[in-house]
């Protein structure tokens, strides 16, 4: 059966409260969720103060001052703290998105940072992504085609056909969306998730692609696509606007436009 | 454990090549339950006063037990299209998932047909 509740060993505690900023009128707590497998431990809510004169202005700015100058044990992933690497996604204030366009104070009170949910935790705030990238590998993202390409140029494409693949192809496979995602949490194991199936139909409405029909062979499955249930967190998660559920709903289309 | 690869493990059996005919006979009959559903509605209102002998009354007419006999099986249909998507949502273990998908399929044919029958007893009289 599906599990409501954690396991025993993922239950979180209380953690410890770190940085007591004496004052200053701008301080904001941030309560982070730590674990660390060595420990041997469970996960505990861990809360530190961070005064906010010298700190930039997103959550990931105040992740890195934290580690930087009050915990170094506190370990998260990042690299382009500017949307485009989907590095730094994480759970912040209740929803999935990127912690380096997250403005701390669009948040009320606390700041609740947790790792994408109901993925395995490797530390801290760094979830497993092994399994979401195989699924993105088992949509084949790139080109195929039996054509061979013109001798002297590229494969050609109209304005109005690579306008089909513009939104699509912005998804920088972060894991907002799929770890947001009901039917994800219940049958990541079959389900391929709105990442991956976005990624599909990035491919299926390309107009060089020439594999549009074994791509939806390989879709239509009551796992892998007709599991999404038109939830629609997806696109409600996305940091960078994309609408996966409509991806999704259109390549359900196509299927269905093919029968008769 | 396993040492299965990750894209292994996600390519697993192979896509089932099927999926499309539920999704579209889930969407089909919820568009024919609401057809039905709003007949039956209206038909309750026209009713009045819902005793005995009007609801008889109403089903023996042959138009009236023909969609009501409709809406029984349409809506028995539907809502195992529905469980049976809650049941693979929900249940991993495979004894458990297969042993409830039967169970709901004869449970749903047993409704549909009982009322079925219920229905001409009323209409033809058995």
């Amino acid at each position: 059966m599906a599990e409501f509740r954690l396991p025993p060993n993922s239950r979180i505690k209380k953690g410890k409260h770190h940085g007591k900023v004496e004052g200053s009128a701008k301080v904001r707590r941030f309560a982070v969720y730590r674990y660390d497998p060595d420990s041997g431990e469970n996960p505990r809510l861990d809360t530190y103060e961070v005064d906010m004169d010298g700190c930039g202005p997103m959550v990931l700015d105040a992740l890195i001052k934290i580690k930087n100058e009050i915990d170094p044990t506190l370990t998260f992933r990042r690299s382009c703290r500017e949307g485009i690497c989907g590095s730094c996604a994480m759970n912040v204030d209740g929803s999935n998105t990127l912690a380096c366009t997250t403005a701390i104070e669009a948040v009320k009170g606390d700041v609740r940072v947790y790792p994408l949910p109901h993925m395995p935790v490797v530390k801290d705030l760094v979830p497993d992504l092994t399994n979401f990238y195989a699924q993105y590998a088992s949509i084949k993202p790139w080109l195929q085609t039996r054509t061979p390409p013109p001798p002297d140029r590229e494969r050609l494409q109209s304005k109005e056909d690579q306008e089909k693949i513009n939104d699509p192809s912005a998804c920088i496979l972060c894991a907002c969306c799929s770890t947001s995602c009901p039917s994800y949490w219940w049958n990541s194991d079959r389900y391929l998730g709105p990442a991956a199936l976005l990624a599909a139909y990035r491919w299926l409405v390309d107009s060089r692609d020439e594999a549009t029909g074994e791509r939806l062979d390989d879709l239509e499955d009551p796992f892998r696509l007709y599991r999404c249930h038109t939830i629609m967190n997806c696109t409600q998660a996305c940091p960078k606007d994309l609408n996966p559920a409509r991806a999704i709903a259109e390549t359900k289309k196509m299927l269905a436009e093919r029968r008769h | 454990m396993s040492l299965k690869s990750p894209l292994g493990r996600v390519l697993g059996l192979g896509s089932a090549k099927d999926g499309t005919d539920h999704w579209l006979a889930q969407r089909i009959s919820a568009v024919a339950l609401a057809l039905l559903g709003s007949w039956f509605v209206v038909s309750l209102a026209m009713l009045g006063t819902v005793k005995y002998g009007n609801v008889i009354a109403f089903l023996g007419e042959p138009l009236n037990g023909v969609l009501m006999a409709l809406l029984c099986v349409t809506l028995a249909y539907h809502s195992y299209l529905g469980v049976q998507v809650v049941v693979e949502d929900y249940v991993h273990t495979k004894g458990t998932k297969i042993a409830l998908l039967i169970v709901s399929r004869f449970a749903h044919v047993f409704v549909a047909v009982a009322s079925v029958y219920a229905i001409l007893r009323i209409g033809i009289g058995v």
